[in-house]
């Protein structure tokens, strides 16, 4: 095959890839001259180049193809069936193109059915030329639209569409419109650049620059793959062999080495910048083809799809790009297939007819994440149960035990498929274990978040495990081990003479960095290895970042970073999370290379050796729940007051001028509905002139109006509340940033607002029933009591489970327990536990948990000990529907 | 006895090359195809967490070689004698793996006639791992299946946690 057939091959089949995306993007949106003009382009280079090459049989095609674009582009309206026939048009010329590069001659047959059909199609007589094609409006300032937002050429096309004084007008554009208004999100896109969607965009940059003219030319040129990977391995070698003379060069103190070395080193690195660069492609490259496929299946199913995609120009390897080209594709044809219902279900549930696919890219943490999201039904979890039981993959007693996340992942399974009928595009249980198994071979892991009638979310995070990255040596025990540079912050000495050392809570580490507790993990530890007792008081904390979370690995020594080699770990040692790949150092050892988010699980799950993993969460909570975040403001003759800030649900600063006084009663309107304010002390006058700050409370629909003199601040500190018993407007007070502040009492303002809040509506229809409030934080105590009395239960206190317990068996009278769950002593579990025991009434009373933080642990017990509900602290409202949630459950069961 | 072996082998057509290798005083033959390279093992790097039969991993010429213990595969009791180890390099699906043993002896050409079926009271984790055995003068040589010595950990693991 000669060479400029080859190039011929090469461009034609890129160009292809473009025109589908780019059909695609025209049907939805067929007023856009500008897609229009780059199809037509394409095709025409096409069908020129064909000409000159003499291939009649690609001519032809494209010829035809090109005539009923070029019908469009004189105004005939866009048909969904029309686009279709031109897809199919380009898949034959994509199969000719096949075996032209397979024999080196245009394949014998006839193209005469698709070119009668084209032909046809574009000699139909134009009934009504629209005028819109020709109205080309000055670009708009181009902004992502928010939702319920329409673009304008939504507006535009709606406008045109719209019966109106030309009455043939319409009727000829309306088969072109697809839903015009649910397509907003798609559409602003391409006016963003000329030649259309950012993932097309991408990937066209060298296929279009000869046509856009001669300047970028010659900045481009074709390089063979092989090159390049050659390059890139002989860089690879390079970096190994500089490492080792700088290893060299720090045993031996030769200063003459010194200079060239730097100069060396320096050129290496620049070196292999530029020949990872050539490597790295844009994401949008492997999703250049998913619109023609969810147009296609939205088609063949008779769904309605609309694919929003996001990242495209995330970067990464080209090699891990062609690894996971075709598991993306084949998840989001799941997702289509699978995932999102048919218009007919989906508006049985109430959802948008259009279901969305949501494909997003991101870089995090030196880790490529890509998201597949769909708004379709999720997975049936019972009916995965229900086959993993019938293909004996698992036993009912392993599912029993396995959470929702585990059941989710058999779908990754080998010939595991929950379609109830195989289709054409899935169902043949191939795919997601091939899936997996792509993924993995790079490194990668997948994750599935599910929720029923929701839909589903694929993670897949893939590591940059093909680079070489900048990493930090450091020694643990015996052992050396790089730590990728990217999710290190800093470093920090610990030693127990000095200020910076490692203190415990409940035997786990932690570190004070500057006003804030860092958990540390030994590397050691979480590496399953002998520790000594007193390992963890001297050494280095290597401060890390993983998404959102911050922890310290301690390690014994820090050597220096070094740029790494980043070799994958072998089949056999890649379902160790704790490592991300290994490599040879300049010394010829080989080091493992810790994978930091491996390490964040192990944190998060706090099952290092050595900590009990409960008691250790409950406690830091318990640390952190001490520190209250409280609002300050002056209120009343200059003094502090404070309230907790999570109870709070805006500041205002509003006009003065704008409050009204109904009945005596001040009011603004505020958000479309009357706000009564309510001075925060009685001293505090309403200003008449300027503005007048407010703190907002709000409670369901209605919403109060606190008036403060002055916002003052915002603090996080530990309280110490010294109950006032005489004023029922506080609660206490306490001293905040060495100021006397007094904390007030939420409770006693709301019915100053609103005659009926503190009643509670549901009052009357209720028999009052008596409730036990458990927590040993007398603020607490006082904070919800007020809050509980106003919804109609008669509320006793207890301030610790022991106390608790003896409250509950001397009082028979009490309906429900609701319990703070992280106490000193006996916590709240024990409580709950203890009570399960009693016999008679109150082993079986309703429980609700209060928690600072709710994590899977916290839940599973719950569960086990029957608690009916778990409520963050402050969170009033919750509180009260999960009440309200247990009357309707024991009315249940009474009727 | 072996010559007459080795004569039987010419006479039937089919003979094997084994390269024989020691675990305590047992002797195996691993298939010559699969062995790439004999070396002395060095600078293992031990791998936290791994499956016991990983050693760690070293460093052969540049490439990163998971290190295999002959002796934990076959689950065999620790090592009494000291003296060095040696590694046999295996390939399996692109990656190189570095079976450790005891010692190396020489390679022998053995033909079906010497040959035996794995005998049936065998340790059941041996007979999975064994392709058969061949009566030598005087000893007996177990044949080692190289895959299956090499297919363990990762897959097992990863679907049992998932």
């Amino acid at each position: 095959m000669d060479d400029l057939l080859r190039e011929f091959l090469t461009e034609s089949a890129e160009h292809l890839d473009t025109v589908d995306a780019e059909l695609v993007r025209f049907e939805q949106d067929p007023n856009n001259q500008t897609i229009l003009r780059n199809i037509f382009r394409l095709v025409h280079t096409i069908k020129g180049t064909c000409g000159f090459l003499g291939l009649p049989r690609l001519e032809a095609l494209a010829h035809a193809a090109e005539t009923l674009m070029g019908q469009f582009r004189d105004g005939m309206p866009v048909t969904g069936p029309a686009v279709s026939l031109i897809l199919v048009t380009l898949d034959r010329l994509k199969a000719i193109l096949g075996d032209l590069e397979a024999t080196g001659t245009e394949p014998t047959g006839s193209d005469d059915d698709l070119i009668d059909a084209l032909d046809l199609m574009a000699s139909t007589p134009i009934a009504a030329p629209t005028p819109v094609a020709d109205i080309k409006l000055p670009d708009p300032v181009v902004r992502e639209l928010k939702p319920g937002e329409v673009s304008l050429d939504d507006l535009e096309r709606a406008f045109m569409e719209a019966e109106g004084p030309d009455p043939f007008d319409a009727p000829v554009a309306a088969p072109a419109i697809v839903e015009p208004v649910q397509e907003a999100p798609a559409a602003p896109e391409p006016r963003h650049s000329p030649p259309g969607p950012v993932p097309a965009k991408a990937a066209e940059a060298p296929a279009t620059s000869e046509g856009e003219g001669g300047i970028s030319k010659v900045q481009t040129i074709r390089v063979n793959v092989d090159t390049l990977e050659h390059l890139m391995t002989m860089v690879s070698e390079l970096v190994l062999t500089r490492n080792q003379l700088l290893e060299i060069a720090r045993q031996h103190d030769d200063s003459t080495y010194k200079v060239p070395l730097q100069r060396l080193s320096h050129v290496t690195a620049e070196l292999q910048e530029g020949v990872m660069k050539t490597r790295m492609q844009p994401i949008g490259n492997a999703w250049q083809k998913l619109p023609r496929v969810v147009r296609d299946l939205s088609s063949e199913l008779g769904k309605q799809i609309e694919l929003i995609m996001s990242g495209a120009e995330t970067e990464l390897d080209r090699q891990v790009l062609e690894v996971i080209k075709d598991p993306l594709t084949h998840m989001v044809r799941n997702s289509a297939d699978h995932g999102i219902e048919s218009s007919a279900d989906r508006k049985a549930a109430g959802k948008p007819v259009r279901g969305t696919i949501r494909l997003s890219a991101y870089h995090e943490g030196g880790t490529i994440t890509i998201e597949i999201a769909d708004d379709g039904k999720g997975l049936d979890l019972a009916a995965i149960r229900r086959k993993a039981v019938e293909r004996n993959i698992a036993s009912q007693a392993d599912l029993d035990r396995m959470t929702d996340a585990q059941v989710a992942k058999f779908i990754f399974h080998p010939g595991f498929s929950t379609a109830a009928a195989i289709t054409s595009v899935s169902g043949r249980g191939v795919g997601m274990d091939v899936v997996k198994t792509n993924i993995e071979l790079i490194g990668g892991v997948i994750d599935i978040n599910t929720q029923l009638g929701r839909g589903t979310t694929f993670t897949i995070k893939i590591p940059l495990t093909l680079a070489i990255i900048a990493a930090l040596i450091v020694k643990a025990g015996a052992q050396r081990f790089a730590v990728p540079q990217v999710a290190v912050l800093e470093l920090v000495r610990v030693d127990k003479a000095t200020a910076q050392k490692v203190e415990r809570i409940n035997g786990s580490p932690v570190l004070r960095l500057r006003e804030r507790l860092l958990p540390i993990v030994t590397l050691t530890g979480v590496l399953g290895q002998e520790q000594a007792a007193d390992a963890v008081d001297s050494g280095f904390v290597v401060v890390a970042q993983v998404g959102r979370q911050r922890f310290g690995i301690l390690v014994d020594e820090v050597f220096h970073t070094e740029e790494i080699v980043v070799k994958p770990m072998s089949s056999k040692l890649r379902h160790l999370p704790l490592f991300a790949g290994n490599t040879i150092l300049g010394d010829g050892a080989v080091v493992l290379i810790v994978d930091p988010n491996g390490i964040a699980q192990q944190v998060s799950q706090g099952s290092q050796a050595g900590g009990v993993p409960v008691e250790a969460e409950v406690e830091e909570t318990e640390a952190a729940d001490a520190k209250a975040t409280l609002l300050v403001f002056k209120g009343g003759k200059g003094s502090y007051k404070a309230v907790p800030l999570s109870l709070v649900t805006r500041l205002e600063e509003i006009e003065s001028a704008k409050i009204e006084w109904v009945g005596g009663r001040p009011l603004i309107q505020y958000r479309g509905r009357l706000m009564p304010l309510v001075p925060a002390d009685p001293s505090i006058e309403i200003r008449s002139s300027g503005t007048q700050a407010l703190v907002v409370f709000s409670d369901g629909e209605r919403a109060m109006g606190l008036v403060v003199d002055e916002i003052v601040d915002i603090v996080e500190e530990r309280l110490d509340v010294e109950i006032s018993a005489d004023r029922s407007d506080l609660i206490g007070s306490a001293v905040l940033r060495g100021r006397a502040t007094e904390i007030i009492n939420i409770a006693h303002f709301l019915p100053l607002a609103y005659d009926d809040w503190a009643r509670g509506p549901k009052k009357a229809d209720k028999r009052s029933s008596t409730l036990l409030l458990v927590d040993d934080s007398a603020f607490f105590r006082e904070m919800l009591s007020p809050v509980l009395k106003a919804a109609g239960y008669n509320v006793i206190t207890a301030a610790s489970a022991d106390e608790a317990v003896a409250c509950l068996l001397s009082n028979g009278r009490i309906d429900v327990v609701v319990c703070d769950l992280e106490m000193p002593g006996r916590n709240g579990f024990d409580l709950v536990g203890a009570m399960r025991k009693v016999e008679g009434r109150v082993a079986g009373l309703p429980v609700i948990g209060l928690s600072g933080t709710i994590g899977a642990d916290a839940i599973e017990r719950a569960r086990t000990l029957g608690i009916a509900d778990l409520v963050a602290k402050f969170d009033r409202s919750g509180l009260i529907s999960a009440l309200a949630e247990l009357d309707v459950a024991s009315l249940a069961v009474a009727a | 006895m072996m010559q007459a072996a080795n004569s039987n082998a010419t006479e039937t057509g089919g003979t094997h090359d084994f390269v024989t290798v020691f675990v305590g005083e047992t002797m195996f033959g691993l298939a010559i195809g699969r062995v790439h390279d004999v070396f002395i093992p060095a600078g293992v790097t031990p791998v936290p967490l791994a499956p016991p039969e990983i050693v760690g991993l070293l460093n052969l010429r540049g490439r990163v070689v998971t290190a295999l213990c002959l002796r934990r595969r076959l689950s065999m009791g620790p090592r009494t004698e000291d003296g060095a180890q040696m590694a046999i390099g295996l390939e399996q699906g692109g990656e190189t793996f570095a079976l450790i043993v005891d010692g190396v002896g020489e390679v022998l050409k053995l033909g079906a006639d010497t040959h035996e079926p794995v005998p049936i009271n065998l340790d059941a984790r041996w007979r999975d791992l064994t392709l058969g055995v061949h009566r030598l003068d005087g000893r007996l040589l177990v044949i080692l299946d190289v895959d299956a010595l090499l297919a363990f950990g990762a897959n097992h693991r990863t679907a049992g946690a998932a």
